[in-house]
């Protein structure tokens, strides 16, 4: 292909502003579809068309007479039709993810997908529906929601700012007069919305304020008008169009402070579409003669002229022609590319096309262009590669994508990155362009959505063509997590919303495809399958999904009480497991809900701590359920400890017994008893003995003793151990500590010496010394038992004693631990010495 | 902290994370701030934030949470944290409720951070107090590590597992920071319960971010131990420095008081000017001293210590036959050399303090009774030891843990013996015993005998009693409990020397639970370099004694071994904490 044939469809608007257009699709529709009799909607980047029968143009009516909305693909190719039913239409359009805005005269917002199923509608606003709506507008902001603006029959206007959340909001009105508004344009800009209208003459800005007083705004505008008839703001929102009924066009910046140029357009009539191309080029159709004019910013022109009705949609680099024949794209020839095409360029990467093709043709000028760009061959590559990018003719990509390959072997040590990159890229955007998708989207508006959340994948997944977009993900390597899973998950979605499919095939295909990858979200889709009232579906569903949380809660709201406890409990997060219980205890009678949860034991104990804090009430009433007689009594016994509660302590002791009873286990029963009568001994005895007033109650069997030994009633005492079988060694423990205390040293004698002791004596030795009695102590250090006489010996204080006596009993380790006893409290180095001797001797004798 | 950095792990991570975690929630409330802590909450957080960083972000105020209202300040911020209890809950409702009347009140905002993570529960309790349209509970501190759970009463004898939840975080937490650990050892059904949930968690984890997987491992093992598999080494007496100052004083949060007497020079006492009568120390590994006394036996500790002070008076007094050049040396050392005195003086009076209870009777009877059970001597009778104790009505606590003790011993006691245990427990410290002594057999820590002796088999299969070992020169980890070696040390030993737990098969049969023995991924250290150390996390679910910790840095310091531990745990604990925390109400 030669260079002028590359740049034929080229036109200059301008030093070196060169525009092109050319044809992406001839349409599959040319049969059946006349775009003079339809209003046409098509959606930005390559998006579907819909189109509408045009009430005011007269038509022969086939079949029914109510609307139908037809959508169809980029290519022409139908996607589907469906019945307007609803009221009329005032306007129809796409928002920024595809889906069908459609805004009804009384002010209702009705939104579709592509394939013409209803998703939701709104209202704009409660005060829109006194009055008609007359027009509306659809808006992308730079935040990328998309707007809807409407004007009522009255002329006020509101306006929604994101479809997703409306809100809606009232914009400052006209000043008033008897003139209606001519027409109106949308500036969203990342601040703030405004709204720019025309009433004949006048200008106004309205702002996002009810009380605001608009003033009217001159553009400077030269030629005489009595009207301006048509507006457009460009997609940055930085540029505005106005067509005047003088004929001239006005362009210049949306704040009206620069003008760019006002030119005729040798026409009077209203324009049927005014749109900015790109943002240096402003294009007007008129739909009388079927023309399209160009006006580049400085005011060149440029004419086509078509045989039948043409629709223009806007794109952030171009605008699309469609018509009944063919779809074009009309855009600013992007720079590389003119760099490398433009006849006479002198870039590098011109040669290096120059050079390729004469390779190719076995050429040795190939050589000659090769050393002209030799010291540029990167740059060269680069321009190739870039260019190949904006490229639609397969033909063209394939010769720039040569000639890239064809420099990057003069290079040494290249990344190829870029060009792999570039290669694999082309692969995608030609497969998407591929008539049979349709979406004719170019490099620019892939990176465009690329940066914002919905990318091209999103795309094809609306229109439910997940094999060629999990191809795309695989081939361009992207993350699991935005490429192959969210498909997935989409997919599913789409599978589990059609109800015709079996709920078991359905479940077992999503398991397959789908199995644990990660970042599958199970309970998004089963959450669309219960949304689709598919609820034995989505519970299937839910056992692949691996977040217990989501798990659990979507469980909870299918009402499937018993699975989510037990996913709950399995995730082993008692967060989860407590939210289930408390969910339950609200949504179940009480009876239902405590067979629930008694059978697990992880709900239940959780449950019973639950109500330790918050509802004891409740937790005697499990334990009851439960038999667990131990925990009943021993809440009686907890009870009993509380000071509040001494009023009711027998009968809570009582309770207790008889659970113990219950339980059959005897021996506490027995405690209990014993406790009990130990209360009311304990009470008897205060009122009889004052001494023993406030002294006893609370105490224990062996402290009541002992107190009752400290009142000196030793009798008492005795019997006291004889009825509640204080066993004699603890009794001698008590008696003789308590002797010691009162220092009754002559009775603690006495007492020593009635029978032979059953702790030993070296008891007594101890009690003594606690009481700082070391002379009586030392009574007893005869009668202790052999093995414990060094260690009482030390503990008296009579060291030499002490090593004497592990010296005969052979105790080296006695030994030792007396001389440590030497160094650290009397530095009696004599005895340590001797010791020191003894210990020698000892191991001596041992060998 | 810099005596955390260091070694193959860099444990600072974990406070630097933890301290991030904290600033950016500080800093999502611009203005100032007042925090109101749960009191048992601001030990655990000083450790990663102390109050200069805080002020730093504009914290002005601080005030412990009470059911009193808060005093009036001018700040923008009220931040509570807390544990996500109930009665905690009603304090905070109280107090927004209060607070939000005053005059300032309605331009604050209030924050509630829990720690360690929201509970539905105490939501739930919120929800129920009409105070939240006041209170943003938008962000929750997550400080996995720092949470101190109580074990074994939560899941042991509620069945609650929560905690297992929160050592599986935090496991995912410790993974996160340094990469997937690839070889996993446990023993006890905690331990298994803890790795599936981390299993699990990860696997979760790994749906939403993928981006870790590739992270290198820097912890090569870990090593799980449910505690419930060795229930008798926190029972015993822990014979270390660092045990011993713990058991007699408590540690918390690497601080410890202690009497104020030890510390005083003769004229400070005599002046009796005295505000306080506690003298409180940070203990840590950046005392050099400490780093070098706080894994010996005590009764090495003496001799080191004054081994030291002999080399520093050596030091300080050996200045006359000193050129100048040495001499200048000799100064530039000089604060140094101070430091270290002071240093040695402090532990010195510590080691007396201690010194006062280990070589008081009481405790060496207690000590030999010890060791008569861990040796099984005369285990199957009631002891009259304990018997006398009992007598003497000693405290309930130092008797009970004699008294499971023994019952390890022997396996379980016999019928008559824990009958008679029984009865002389509720005749001498009440009726209430019983409700301690239900919760210890919840636990297995009193229990009737059964027909195997596993702990007679243990202490022989895996050398848990030794004789003749040296305290002072250790060539075993026994040394930590003079004659004992930890069971639960025993098996990381196994672990580490011989490469696994096979050779051990006939034995971890006889332990309570499942053996863990896996590896979950694939490792990614090619050729590992045969000297760098191995780096082995042990995690003690439900706890761990600091002789524990003793025997495992006694281990990676052998000669012959080529492994680094990191320890990670619950808590804490030694056998009087242990127990407490079971029976408390």
């Amino acid at each position: 292909m030669s260079a002028a044939l590359l740049t034929a469809d080229w036109f200059l608007l301008g030093r070196e502003l060169y525009y092109r257009r050319f044809e992406i699709y001839s349409m599959a529709w040319h049969q059946e579809v006349a775009l003079e009799n339809y209003i046409a909607a098509s959606a930005s980047y390559g998006g579907p068309i819909a189109l509408r029968r045009d009430d005011k143009k007269l038509v022969k009516v086939q079949g029914s007479a109510q609307p139908i909305i037809s959508v169809y693909s980029g290519s022409g190719k139908q996607i589907t039709s469906f019945k307007w039913t609803r009221r009329p239409i005032v306007h129809m359009d796409w928002s920024n993810d595809e889906k069908l805005i459609c805004v009804q005269e009384d002010g209702m917002v009705v939104i579709y997908n592509m394939f013409g199923k209803f998703l939701h509608t709104f209202a704009i606003s409660q005060k829109v529906q006194d009055a008609k709506v007359i027009d509306a507008k659809i808006f992308i902001s730079p935040q990328n929601f998309t707007g809807v603006a409407i004007m009522t029959s009255n002329f006020k206007i509101f306006l929604v700012h994101n479809i997703q959340e409306p809100k809606t909001r009232q914009f400052s009105e006209l000043p008033r007069s008897n003139i209606d508004p001519t027409c109106w344009a949308i500036v969203s800009t990342d601040s703030n919305t405004e709204v720019l209208i025309a009433r004949g003459l006048e200008l106004y800005r309205l702002k996002q304020d009810e009380h605001h007083t608009s003033a009217m705004l001159e553009p400077d505008i030269a030629n005489r008008y009595t009207s301006i008839l048509e507006m457009s703001v460009s997609l940055n929102a930085h540029h505005l169009a106005l067509y005047m009924d003088s004929g001239y066009l006005w362009l210049g910046s949306t704040d009206l402070r620069t003008k760019y140029c006002e030119i005729d357009t040798s026409s009077i009539y209203k324009p049927k579409q005014i749109i900015w191309c790109g943002n240096e080029a402003v294009v007007l159709y008129w739909e009388r003669d079927c023309s399209l004019l160009v006006v580049g910013k400085y005011g060149q022109k440029m004419l086509y002229s078509y045989d039948s009705a043409v629709h223009l949609v806007s794109e952030i680099d171009g605008i699309r022609i469609v018509s009944n024949m063919q779809h074009e794209l009309l855009q600013k020839v992007p720079e590389v590319v003119q760099k490398i095409f433009r006849i006479n360029s002198t870039d590098p990467g011109s040669f290096l096309l120059e050079a390729s093709k004469q390779f190719q043709k076995g050429s040795h000028k190939a050589n000659e262009y090769i050393c002209l760009v030799k010291n540029d061959l990167e740059t060269a590559v680069n321009q190739c590669i870039e260019a190949v990018g904006y490229e639609f003719d397969t033909e063209v990509q394939k010769m720039l994508i040569r000639a890239a390959q064809f420099g990057k072997c003069f290079i040494a040590d290249m990344r190829s990155d870029n060009y792999v990159y570039m290669c694999r890229l082309l692969r995608v955007l030609n497969a998407v362009r591929d008539p049979k998708v349709g979406i004719p989207i170019t490099i620019t508006q892939f990176n465009y959505m690329k940066k914002r959340t919905q990318g091209l994948l999103d795309r094809l997944i609306t229109r439910n063509n997940y094999f060629l977009a999990l191809q795309i993900a695989k081939y361009l390597k992207m993350p699991e997590k935005e490429g192959t899973s969210h498909i997935l998950v989409h997919w599913a979605k789409h599978k589990v919303s059609q109800a015709e499919l079996e709920e078991e095939t359905v479940a077992r295909e999503i398991a397959e495809k789908l199995g644990y990858t990660s970042g599958i979200s199970y309970s998004e889709i089963a959450s669309t399958a219960s949304q689709n009232g598919r609820k034995k579906l989505a519970i299937k569903l839910l056992d692949y999904e691996s977040k217990a949380s989501e798990q659990v809660k979507l469980l909870l709201e299918l009402g499937e009480n018993t699975p989510a406890l037990v996913k709950a409990i399995e995730s082993g997060d008692t967060d989860l497991v407590y939210m289930v219980i408390l969910k339950l205890r609200e949504k179940m009678p009480l009876g239902d809900f405590k067979m629930t949860i008694r059978n697990f034991p992880v709900a239940q104990s959780l449950y019973i701590k639950y109500c330790k804090e918050h509802n004891t009430q409740a937790l005697n009433e499990i334990y009851i359920q439960e038999d667990d007689f131990s925990a009943q009594a021993q809440t009686f016994i907890l009870e009993s400890l509380d000071e509040k509660k001494q009023h009711m302590k027998d009968s809570l002791l009582t309770s207790a017994m008889e659970a113990y009873k219950k339980g059959r286990k005897d021996l506490y029963a027995g405690m209990c008893e014993e406790a009990l009568k130990l209360l009311r001994f304990q009470r008897d005895l205060e009122d009889k003995l004052p001494a023993a007033k406030n002294k006893l109650v609370g105490l224990s069997v062996h402290n009541t003793c002992k107190m009752l030994l400290e009142l000196n009633e030793a009798k008492l005492a005795e019997k006291f151990r004889n009825d509640y079988r204080i066993p004699d060694k603890r009794f001698w423990w008590l008696k003789i500590s308590s002797l010691a205390q009162q220092k009754e040293w002559i009775e603690l004698e006495k007492f020593s010496k009635v029978k032979k002791s059953l702790i030993g004596y070296a008891p007594f030795i101890d009690v003594c010394l606690q009481n700082d009695n070391r002379q009586e102590a030392l009574k007893y250090l005869p009668k202790v038992s052999e093995d414990l006489k060094v260690k009482y010996c030390i503990k008296v204080g009579c060291l030499e004693e002490a090593a004497d006596i592990a010296f005969q009993q052979k105790d080296v380790q006695g030994l030792l631990y007396v001389q440590s006893k030497c160094s650290t409290q009397f530095p009696q180095t004599q005895l340590s010495d001797k010791i020191s001797s003894m210990i020698s001797q000892l191991l001596e004798f041992k060998k | 902290m810099a005596q955390l950095q260091g070694g193959k792990v860099d444990i600072s991570l974990i406070q630097t994370s933890a301290r991030n975690n904290l600033i950016n929630l500080l800093e999502k409330c611009p203005g100032k701030k007042a925090i109101v802590w749960d009191n048992s909450l601001a030990g655990p957080v000083g450790l990663v934030a102390q109050y200069t960083i805080l002020r730093e972000h504009m914290v002005t105020k601080m005030y412990p949470l009470r059911p009193t209202s808060l005093p009036e300040t001018d700040v923008d911020h009220i931040i509570f944290i807390s544990r996500p209890k109930l009665h905690l809950m009603d304090y905070i409702a109280q107090n927004v409720r209060t607070d939000i009347k005053t005059k300032s009140g309605s331009k604050k905002q209030y924050h509630l951070f829990f720690v360690p993570k929201k509970v539905y529960c105490a939501w739930n309790d919120l929800n129920t107090m009409e105070c939240l349209e006041n209170l943003s509970v938008n962000f929750f501190l997550s400080i996995p590590m720092l949470y101190q759970w109580r074990y074994p009463k939560e899941y042991t004898i509620e069945n609650d597992p929560t905690y297992l939840y929160q050592t599986a975080q935090a496991i995912i937490y410790l993974q996160n920071l340094y990469g997937p650990i690839p070889r996993i050892w446990g023993k006890g059904t905690a331990a298994k319960q803890v790795w599936d949930l981390v299993m699990r968690l990860q696997r979760e984890k790994n749906n939403t971010d993928e981006s870790k997987s590739h992270q290198q491992s820097c912890i090569d093992e870990i090593i799980l131990i449910d505690r419930s598999v060795d229930l008798i080494t926190p029972l015993a007496t822990q014979l270390t420095y660092e045990g011993l100052i713990d058991e007699i004083f408590g540690i918390n949060n690497s601080t410890a008081s202690f009497p104020i007497d030890n510390f005083l020079t003769s004229e400070e006492r005599v002046s009796e000017s005295l505000s306080e009568d506690k003298k409180q120390f940070i203990l840590n590994s950046a005392d050099k001293l400490y780093a070098d006394i706080r894994d010996r036996n005590f009764n090495a500790v003496g001799a080191y210590l004054s081994k030291q002070a002999k080399a520093i008076s050596a030091q300080l007094e050996n200045t006359q036959e000193k050129s100048v050049q040495e001499m200048k040396l000799y100064v530039q050392r000089l604060p140094q050399i101070l430091a270290k005195k002071k240093q040695l003086a402090t532990h010195t009076a510590i080691a007396e303090c201690i010194k006062e209870v280990t070589d008081s009777y009481d405790f060496l009877d207690t000590l030999q009774a010890e060791q008569e059970f861990l040796n099984c001597i005369e285990v199957d009778k009631p002891s009259p030891y304990i018997e006398e104790m009992i007598a003497q009505n000693k405290p309930l606590i130092k008797v009970l843990r004699l008294m499971c003790m023994q019952c390890i011993a022997s396996s379980g006691l016999k019928l008559k013996v824990l009958e008679t245990y029984k009865r002389e427990l509720v005749q001498v410290y009440g009726l209430e015993v019983l409700l301690a002594i239900s919760k210890l057999e919840k636990v297995g820590l009193l229990k009737l005998q059964s027909s195997t002796r596993q702990y007679t088999v243990l202490r022989k299969a895996l050398r848990l009693t030794m004789e003749d070992t040296s305290e002072v020169n250790p060539t075993d980890i026994s040394y930590v409990h003079s004659i004992y070696a930890p069971l639960s040390i025993r098996l990381a030993e196994q672990v580490t020397r011989n490469g696994g737990l096979k050779q051990l098969q006939d034995v971890l049969g006889l332990l309570p639970g499942p053996t863990l023995d896996e590896s979950p991924v694939v490792s990614t250290n090619v050729a590992n370099n045969p000297d760098t150390p191995t780096v082995v996390l042990v995690f003690f679910i439900g706890g761990c004694t600091f002789a524990e910790i003793s025997a495992l840095r006694f281990l990676s310091q052998q000669e012959d071994s080529n492994v680094e531990f990191v320890v990670a745990t619950t808590k804490i604990i030694n056998g009087t904490t242990f127990l407490k925390s079971i029976i408390e109400n």
